[in-house]
């Protein structure tokens, strides 16, 4: 199955050009914003660590290894499109447009977060493993009865394709024939599980096999190959040719999430080799030395100008007003039920006699 | 003379292992299965250590699938064997409500006792530790609803280890729910030695005359914690952990109730269709005459249970009760 899903790669660890699409598809801007889209996103996420660790926010997803794959996706959507990401995929998200204060707020326990920036499809974050998968396959379907280009993406781990919920999820999209491109960031593991405990597969983009799906197998630190792939599944799915299936292989250099320690169950080394030979952002640093891009001023400028919006969203999202305990009763339904008022107003009663 | 009990000092979730270990050692045909349960002895170390003592065929990494496993361990139990399933968190066991309400509730009633189902369901449920998005909800009312199963929820360490044992040598499947805001909050002296405490019997944990408070899991130290201010008011509360949660403990409550005349019910989980209401159909049932005001509860909203900023709010507090109480003393 590895000799029949090989894994594509744009430009290889060293920064050298291995496809021939590249050169064609390039331009030196493409290049420039989606070096600067990584460092955003790998900036954001070491102090979302920190933040943690200094209790200002809750527990925290790293995707510290997974940049080039959530980058090179979410850059290949358009405007219109909608994206069904993971805990994981804020990396994702932001670039497609959810602000930096809103994954803040998330990680702090704020339901503000869940509502998605003007203009934008994107959906709270799946935390049921897999459950999205079948969401994408009904949304892609509207947008397909309604007669629009539009199409979904919807990101899942590796783990995620043991759940019933991806292969129903698969399935229907196949036979709805639905606009909507599976995104498989395979990392390795599931929290503790490697992915030789979790399938006797040998790749995830065979799966698509079953559903009579088209897939491709890429190298997920290859930014470029990730956002090549995703397009042309893209096109497909606009052109009304149905879902797709795409497995970026990637890694997750840190733990699952702050409460997770990796040590426990994988040797860390695994992680400093990779991040020294294949990284995301590395590589892409290599071949713009190699093609006389790296032009240090621009790049010291790009990181302070990234580094202050960092700072300014931490600002913002330290000075929002407390969570307000109305919202808790006032969106469970369009209109109330008694029962629910009944409680509002029993609760607030007893906050007034000094409750809480 | 007595000879000396050897004891450990332990937390609950010490004690959840403790019981497992226990139970491992002593039939071949127990094993335990879930998500991360080997090699990282599971995400709140309740397996810690497990693995490396009975090995991987007992004690097992699943896929991430939780219809998988809880299906798979049903089949594993009609054929003998004694599966102790881990859902990580009580909010992600839906994927395998269908095989328990289907399957584990009435594979001994669909073939007249020729098969049964000898499995528990453990699972950390609840909310207060600053959990991500829906890692907190309290849905043991899904199962007490069930038939064909038992719920079972201890609020203490010595309690957490004789349940769990109780209910891995119980015949009939057992859903065991932990609460997680408690797995570290206190110790307690454990039997290193294998001891049951007897499913579907409440205990009560402070004695007193005027008011009946009925909570479990991590309600319990809310529910003492406000008894204990009434103390100091002149008010003295029965307070019962009914650490069973199907069957109840009709006794017990019938008890209580016909001695104070007055309830507080508390649950985190939501009001409607909450098994305090089955508490209440118990008192009405027991007890009507004896009651000198109406029933109050304290309890979880009819709301999603909420993203952690909110969680404060939702969950019930030690002031929320003294309220109730002051209600039902002041009717
Ligand atoms: C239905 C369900 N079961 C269990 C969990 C707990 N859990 C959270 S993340 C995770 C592992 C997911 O692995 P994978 O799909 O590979 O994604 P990754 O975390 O590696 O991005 C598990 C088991 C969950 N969130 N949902």
């Amino acid at each position: 199955m590895e000799n029949q899903f090989p894994m594509k790669q744009w430009i290889d660890e060293e920064g050298n050009v291995v496809s021939e699409e590249f050169q064609k598809n390039v331009t030196e801007d493409l290049v420039k914003q989606i070096y600067r889209q990584l460092v955003r996103i790998r900036s954001f996420d070491r102090k979302c660590i920190s933040l943690q660790r200094q209790g200002r926010i809750g527990t925290y997803a790293p995707f510290e290894g997974q940049e080039g794959a959530q980058v090179g996706s979410a850059y290949a959507l358009k405007d219109n499109d909608w994206m069904y990401p993971t805990y994981r995929d804020h990396g994702a998200t932001m670039t497609f447009g959810h602000s930096l204060k809103n994954i803040l707020a998330y990680w702090n326990g704020r339901n503000e977060a869940c509502v998605p920036p003007e203009g934008r499809h994107i959906f709270p974050p799946a935390v049921p493993i897999a459950t999205q998968l079948p969401h994408a396959a009904g949304t892609a379907f509207a947008e397909k009865r309604k007669g629009t280009e539009n199409a979904v993406i919807c990101y899942f781990g590796d783990g995620a394709t043991s759940e019933g919920d991806f292969h129903e999820g698969m399935n229907m999209a196949s036979v709805l024939q639905a606009p909507v491109v599976y995104f498989n960031q395979n990392n390795s593991f599931a929290i503790s599980v490697p992915i030789s405990k979790q399938m006797r597969s040998k790749t995830i983009a065979q799966k698509a096999l079953s559903y009579d799906m088209p897939s491709v197998r890429v190298d997920g630190n290859d930014v470029f190959a990730v956002y090549f792939e995703t397009q042309k599944a893209l096109d497909r799915a606009r052109k009304g040719e149905g879902p797709s299936l795409i497995e970026a292989v990637t890694w997750r250099y840190g733990a699952h999430t702050t409460a997770d320690d990796p040590t426990k169950y994988r040797d860390q080394k695994e992680s400093d080799t990779r991040r020294e030979k294949g990284d995301p952002i590395l590589r892409v640093e290599l071949y713009m030395k190699k093609h006389g891009l790296y032009d240090e001023a621009w790049i010291e400028k790009m990181k302070e100008e990234v580094s202050s919006e960092i700072d300014q969203a931490i600002e913002e999202m330290e000075a929002m007003p407390k969570a307000n305990p109305e919202d808790l009763f006032d969106y469970v339904f369009e209109k109330p039920t008694w029962t629910i008022e009944e409680q509002k107003k029993a609760y607030f009663a007893s906050l007034e006699r000094g409750g809480m | 003379m007595s000879t000396a009990v050897k004891t450990n000092t332990l937390t609950l979730v010490q004690a959840v292992t403790d019981g497992m270990r226990t139970m491992l050692r002593e039939h071949d045909d127990v094993l335990v299965l879930g998500e991360d349960v080997g090699v990282n002895g599971g995400v709140f170390r309740a397996t810690d250590g497990l693995q490396s003592e009975f090995g991987e065929t007992r004690v097992m990494d699943t896929p991430l699938s939780e219809a998988g496993f809880t299906g798979a361990a049903i089949g594993m139990a009609v054929n003998g064997l004694r599966p102790v399933v881990e859902i990580q968190f009580l909010g992600f066991v839906y994927p395998a409500y269908e095989q328990i309400m289907t399957h584990a509730s009435r594979i001994r009633a669909r073939t007249m006792g020729h098969y049964s189902v000898p499995m528990v369901i453990r699972a950390p449920y609840g909310a207060g530790v600053r959990a991500p998005e829906i890692h907190s909800d309290s849905i043991e009312a899904l199962f007490t609803h069930m038939p064909g199963i038992k719920v079972v929820c201890p609020s203490s360490p010595y309690d957490a280890k004789g349940l769990l044992v109780a209910s891995i040598e119980d015949p009939d499947p057992v859903i065991f729910l932990e609460p997680m805001k408690s797995y570290r909050s206190s110790r307690e002296e454990v039997p290193e030695d294998k001891y049951t405490v007897k499913i579907g019997k409440g205990k009560r944990v402070m004695e007193g005359d005027d008011v009946s408070i009925f909570a479990w899991g991590a309600m319990v130290p809310v529910a003492e914690k406000a008894a204990k201010e009434m103390t100091e008011q002149g008010v003295t509360c029965d307070v019962i952990d009914l650490r069973t949660l199907y069957p109840l403990d009709k006794d017990l409550i019938a008890e209580s109730v016909q001695k104070t005349g007055r309830t507080v019910i508390l649950h985190e989980a939501h009001r409607t269709g909450g098994v305090g209401s089955e508490i209440q159909s118990i008192i009405n049932d027991t007890s009507f005459l004896y009651q000198k005001a109406p029933v109050e509860y304290v309890t979880g909203f009819d709301t999603p249970v909420p993203f952690f900023a909110y969680e404060d709010h939702y969950l019930p507090t030690s002031n929320r009760v003294v309220q109730a109480i002051q209600k039902v003393i002041n009717f």
